[in-house]
């Protein structure tokens, strides 16, 4: 048992130094043999996954008291924040709970990359990098040091744009890389300058001490509100929110799919970093000084006003893509959309200094968000590991050239379905739990909120019904490879939709497990949502079960209403060919198929006037890019500032 | 590409070894003055790239200056996983002790906390485990800025990347 | 007033270094651009860590200093925090560069108006 105490006080430390010893080992074991390399990164995933979900374990059965960790130190209980600089780890509800996404996905992405990266060169290099993003991210969501915060976060942009350009013999993933690694630096850059601010005020980098002493006298600075207001800009560019999205859609397609099935991880550490300084940085002091609650009020709207740009724009421009990365990059922006729309909710309702407000929907709202970012993580994953399997088949990642692959490709469909149906929010699906939170209070807050956050749920399905048309069904390409894809592709896949099956299922079980410690960590304790089978949103109710069960029933009245059917029917005509994906699809025979982009031809043109602007916008110019980077922090300062 | 005149290459040959000396020296020297791996390995890496300014593309081992790189990682990291074994991650465990090498002799400092503060004139051997991670993150730093300059050298010499 | 000069170089190394990445388009007046932002922000913590007075020096702990007067030396945790910067600054930068250089050889690019294949 004391074996496993001191596993348990040292775990914050291990769980980073695994991934990090591991990486700096693997050119060396590279050197061996390839089996053997990959070996050693699945037990390094292995390892410090496991470590993190001990970890987790431990934290929600205290219901999301820190773990606390400090660097260097001969004894922890000897810290003392004010006489001493050390770096320490704070690893409370919230920070497990990113930890176990990280976990999860990088332990899918690995298993997934041994057959998908085989024909590759620089494997060794490979996954060095992704051992080192994994790293950072654990780093960005445990760390309690705003400097430590930066430099994961540069690790993470470095590491990210390292294994962006990994493809070297396609030109556009350079050009990918670069673009989002200057957009990352420029953005690392002003958090270095608000941390030196940060510091130049308080001289102290730990969050925990600058969230006491923010505030601390009654008053909020001029310098207080400027370095909110780039802090959640910086943050929101690493979580890819609109207007800062440009470079992300550009990094998240050229990149390798498991790759890009970390980035959305990653950049779940910069929305994870925006609500730690909303809620723990700034909302220290909240209860005794107006002039906060005014401030952190002015930033709960600003994240709202992110969250619903961001599920607009995304889901509008993913529906007009051809490229299927790319159309799942916008959809990945679409999405951290409802989070922050969630989350800024709840931060604006929680500094409104009205605690009933709070606890009647703003929690809900909250705890709908966060839920939202574990459900993201596991289907948009899912979604990025089924296009790359996709790619890899059909050797291309246009929409228009692909069709027919349901037919070799049985199981990614399955898993396909499966992420879309989570990513459009049907019933009975994990992602319509965390909506359904998400749409019954975020209505109560305002009707409009809730009105577009379904709009765009709609769209998001319209989008995928697209996909699953153009790749899976008509006709198919003759120039394309059959078959399915290697096993360990099919495993990586498995287990994120295995995830995706048990949150499906218990939606309660896991908010009450997980996600209440989490929402506790950020926004003190408050009424539970409900930890039986039943999930109550305070508006309603949502039991997944019950509508199984009812699916089941309707199945089975089918069934007995087919038997009791005219027997003896023989089909004909177009009735007798089976269905199998692939057939070739005629009119007065004719091939005739429908250009998935000219699937929703209509909608866009009937959005000329919205479309034409956008296109402007994003024009490839990276200095274009960093311009509207620039301006939305200024404006995000000045609204901070004089609101 | 013609070659560098004699000039640079004897200057080049000349100062090779003090500038070397002067990088080690800096890093070996890193706990007490201002300084420390990082510093000396960018002043060797820039050693290099003098080197190759003056000579040109010669023969380089990148294998060995990746082995190299990771050594030096490792070392700093196994360094830090060893402070586990009396205190925390990275915690200085031979500093303060009277470890003959790097045990912190205090010279008349004082001890403040589990952080040690030696009078102005500290030996050398003082610093415990930072001396050491300064010689790794040399090590690295040499490696890695040399790697750089080579391959982007390369690249600018022959107008394409070398294989794997 | 003298103190403050260093502010106003931190302001101006910014400013221009935003100045070149958001209207210039050659690309490696971009990575410049990057690394004059860098340097204002280097600029900026070192200036913070700036102690005035008479009996300066270099910011080692020694029980001399330590035993005499704590404010002689400057602060040391924003050279700590320069450093750490430059290092992570060396590697964006080269980083950086290896992609132009990439792309010249893929695409012959060398400004960003070529650098237009993804967009939309």
């Amino acid at each position: 048992m004391s074996f496993y105490n001191d596993l348990i006080t040292h775990a914050p430390a291990i769980i980073i130094a695994i991934p990090l010893l591991f990486a700096f080992a693997t050119p060396l074991i590279g050197k061996i043999n390839k089996y053997v390399r990959n070996a050693w990164a699945f037990t390094a995933v292995l390892l410090s996954g496991a470590l993190a979900y001990v970890l987790a374990w431990e934290v929600f059965k205290n219901g999301g008291d820190p773990n606390v960790y400090v660097f260097g130190g001969a004894d922890g209980t000897a810290f003392d924040v004010l006489s001493n600089v050390r770096i320490s780890f704070y690893v409370d509800g919230m920070a497990a709970f990113m930890g176990i996404i990280m976990a999860t996905v990088a332990f899918a992405a690995v298993i997934y990359s041994f057959s998908f990266v085989k024909k590759y060169t620089g494997q060794d290099k490979y996954y060095t990098l992704i051992l080192l993003v994994l790293a950072a991210s654990f780093g960005m969501v445990f760390t309690g040091d705003v400097f430590n915060l930066f430099v994961w976060f540069e690790v993470s942009s470095v590491a990210i744009c390292g294994l962006i350009a990994f493809r070297s013999n396609r030109g556009e993933s350079f050009e990918g890389a670069a673009k989002y690694l200057i957009y990352s630096t420029i953005a690392g850059l002003f958090l270095l300058f608000a941390i030196g601010l940060l510091y130049g005020q308080y001289g102290h980098l730990n969050i925990k001490y600058l969230s006491s002493a923010i505030g601390a006298n009654g008053s909020m600075m001029v310098l207080d509100k400027i370095v909110l207001g780039i802090l959640i800009t910086v943050f929101s560019l690493k979580a890819g929110a609109v207007p800062m999205h440009m470079a992300t859609p550009d990094g998240y397609s050229e990149a390798p799919a498991p790759v890009t099935a970390m980035m959305v991880t990653a950049s779940q550490a910069g929305l994870y970093a925006v609500f730690r300084t909303c809620f723990t940085l700034y909302g220290g002091n909240i209860q005794n000084s107006l002039a906060q609650i005014d401030l952190v009020h002015a930033a709960g709207y600003l994240l709202v006003i992110l969250g619903v740009l961001s599920m607009f724009v995304g889901v509008t421009l993913a529906l007009v893509q051809k490229d299927i990365k790319r159309l799942m990059a916008y959809h990945a922006i679409s999405q951290t959309g409802y989070m922050l729309l969630g989350v800024g909710v709840g931060l604006a309702v929680f500094a409104s200094g009205d605690n009933t407000d709070f606890a009647e929907f703003g929690r809900t709202a909250m705890t709908g968000g966060i839920f939202h970012i574990f459900n993201h993580a596991l289907y948009k994953g899912l979604l990025f590991l089924t296009a790359g399997a996709i790619i890899f088949k059909a050797g291309t990642r246009d929409l228009n050239k692909m069709g027919g692959l349901g037919r070799d490709m049985k199981m990614t469909a399955l898993f396909f379905i499966i992420g879309a149906l989570s990513i459009a929010g049907i019933p009975p699906t994990n992602g319509f739990a965390s909506k359904f939170l998400i749409y019954e209070s975020v209505f109560k807050f305002n009707p409009v909120l809730g009105a577009v956050a379904m709009l765009v749920s709609l769209l998001t399905l319209a989008s995928f019904v697209k996909v699953f048309y153009a790749a899976f069904m008509g006709p198919k390409n003759p120039e394309m490879k059959t078959g399915e894809v290697p096993k360990s592709m099919l495993v990586g896949m498995a287990v994120l939709a295995g995830m995706i099956v048990v949150f499906s299922l218990l939606p309660s079980l896991v908010i009450g497990e997980i996600v209440s410690p989490a929402v506790t960590s950020l926004a003190g304790p408050g009424p539970e949502i409900g930890t039986s089978l039943t999930m109550f949103s305070g508006q309603g109710a949502w039991n997944p079960l019950v509508l199984l069960a009812v699916l089941g029933v309707t199945l089975v009245i089918g069934y007995v209403i087919r038997m009791l059917g005219q027997k003896g029917t023989v089909p004909k005509g177009e009735g007798k060919k089976p269905y199998l994906f692939g057939n070739p699809t005629e009119v007065n025979g004719m091939p005739f198929v429908v250009p998935a982009s000219n699937v929703y031809w209509g909608f866009t043109r009937a959005l000329k006037r919205y479309y034409k602007p956008m296109e402007k916008m994003h024009s490839g110019l990276i200095n274009e890019y960093v311009f509207w980077f620039v301006a939305t922090a200024g404006l995000v300062m000045l609204a901070l500032t004089f609101l | 590409m013609k070659e560098m005149s004699p000039i640079v290459k004897t200057i080049t040959k000349i100062s090779f070894a003090a500038i070397f000396l002067f990088g080690l020296y800096i890093i070996l020297h890193g706990h007490l003055t201002p300084g420390g791996g990082f510093q000396g390995g960018a002043i060797i890496g820039t050693l290099m790239a003098l080197y190759l300014v003056a000579f040109g593309a010669v023969k380089w081992r990148k294998k060995v200056l990746s082995i190299i790189e990771s050594t030096g990682l490792l070392v700093f990291i196994g360094t830090g996983l060893l402070g586990l074994t009396t205190g925390y991650f990275f915690f200085n465990f031979i500093g303060g002790t009277d470890n003959p090498i790097f045990g912190q002799q205090l010279n008349g400092g004082e001890l403040i906390g589990d952080v040690a503060f030696p009078s102005n004139s500290a030996p050398l051997l003082s610093s415990g485990t930072i001396s050491i991670m300064n010689m790794a993150v040399g090590l690295e730093v040499i490696a890695a800025l040399t790697l750089i300059i080579v391959t982007m050298g390369l690249f600018a010499f022959a107008g394409s990347e070398e294989g794997e | 007033m003298m103190s403050e000069i260093p502010y106003f170089a931190v302001v101006a190394l910014i400013a221009i270094g935003l100045y070149i990445v958001m209207f210039k388009r050659n690309l490696i007046k971009l990575a410049m651009g990057i690394v004059l932002i860098e340097t204002g922000a280097n600029l900026f913590l070192i200036t913070l860590a700036y102690r005035h007075g008479d009996r300066l020096s270099s910011p080692i702990f020694t029980s001399q200093i330590m035993g005499g007067d704590a404010a002689a030396y400057s602060l040391p945790t924003p050279h700590a925090l320069t450093l750490t910067s430059i290092v992570i600054g060396v590697a964006t930068t080269a980083l950086l560069l290896a992609f132009f250089m990439k792309l010249y050889q893929k695409f012959q690019v060398s400004t960003i108006d070529d650098m237009r294949r993804l967009r939309g």
